[in-house]
């Protein structure tokens, strides 16, 4: 399936995107995206803390994705 | 509603954040007000630009809000972040919180900024004359 990945803050100059349109395999875990992320964009080794979000809110690891999810990339927050 | 929560490319308004919360039950008011500092690590800052990622910010200062209504014994919580870039002085949050007494509003609104600067998706990039830099990026 297609799912959309929206980057943020220091993770969108890492990669040079706003947005990542991306195929997926059905049954996919946050925690395997990551891994699939990181092997397309080796850059990322060096900001393996970030979050992700998935339809605005926080999500674990394990969660499995669905069709439609919006799953965003939150590296770590500095507001205030 | 006892809480207002924005965020917006406009100037934050204090006076707006005061009224919000004022009212004749309460005994104290406490505002938090953060500005921009001029300096990280003695280094000049010529300004900061904030980006949001806006929905799910706005979700998260309300999660925040509705926290501190039900933890603490205030009546109402102003939560208002601004986005864009700011200059030296201009301010980026403020937090106001009414309470029948002072203890409550004080802790609530410490409450309410310390856990802003953990989960809310809001990031500032720090601008000086020779670049620029994410803060907090990196661990």
């Amino acid at each position: 399936m297609q799912i959309e990945i929206l980057l943020f803050g220091i993770l969108r100059d890492v990669v040079g995107e706003n947005k990542l349109s991306r195929q997926v395999m059905s049954g996919i875990t946050l925690e395997t995206l990551r891994h699939d992320l990181l092997n397309t964009f080796p850059a990322l080794a060096h900001y393996k803390n970030y979050s992700i979000a998935v339809n605005e809110a926080y999500a674990e690891n394990g969660y499995t994705i669905q069709e439609n999810d919006v799953v965003a990339l939150i590296p770590p927050v500095s507001g205030g | 509603m006892n809480s207002s929560i924005l965020i917006t490319k406009e100037k934050l308004n204090l006076q707006v954040c005061y009224d919000f919360v004022q009212d004749p039950s309460c005994g104290g008011i406490a505002l938090f007000v953060g500005t921009v500092r001029n300096a990280t690590k003695a280094k000049e800052v010529t300004l900061l630009d904030f980006s949001t990622y806006k929905p799910m910010a706005a979700k998260e200062m309300q999660k925040i809000a509705d926290m501190a209504l039900l933890d603490f014994d205030i009546l109402k919580i102003a939560i208002h972040h601004a986005e864009g870039a700011l200059q030296i002085g201009d301010i980026p949050v403020i937090i106001a919180v009414s309470s029948p007494h002072r203890k409550a509003a004080f802790a609530a609104c410490q409450f309410a900024i310390d856990t802003l600067k953990e989960t809310v998706p809001i990031w500032k990039k720090e601008h000086f004359v020779d670049g620029e830099v994410w803060v907090n990026a990196t661990p």
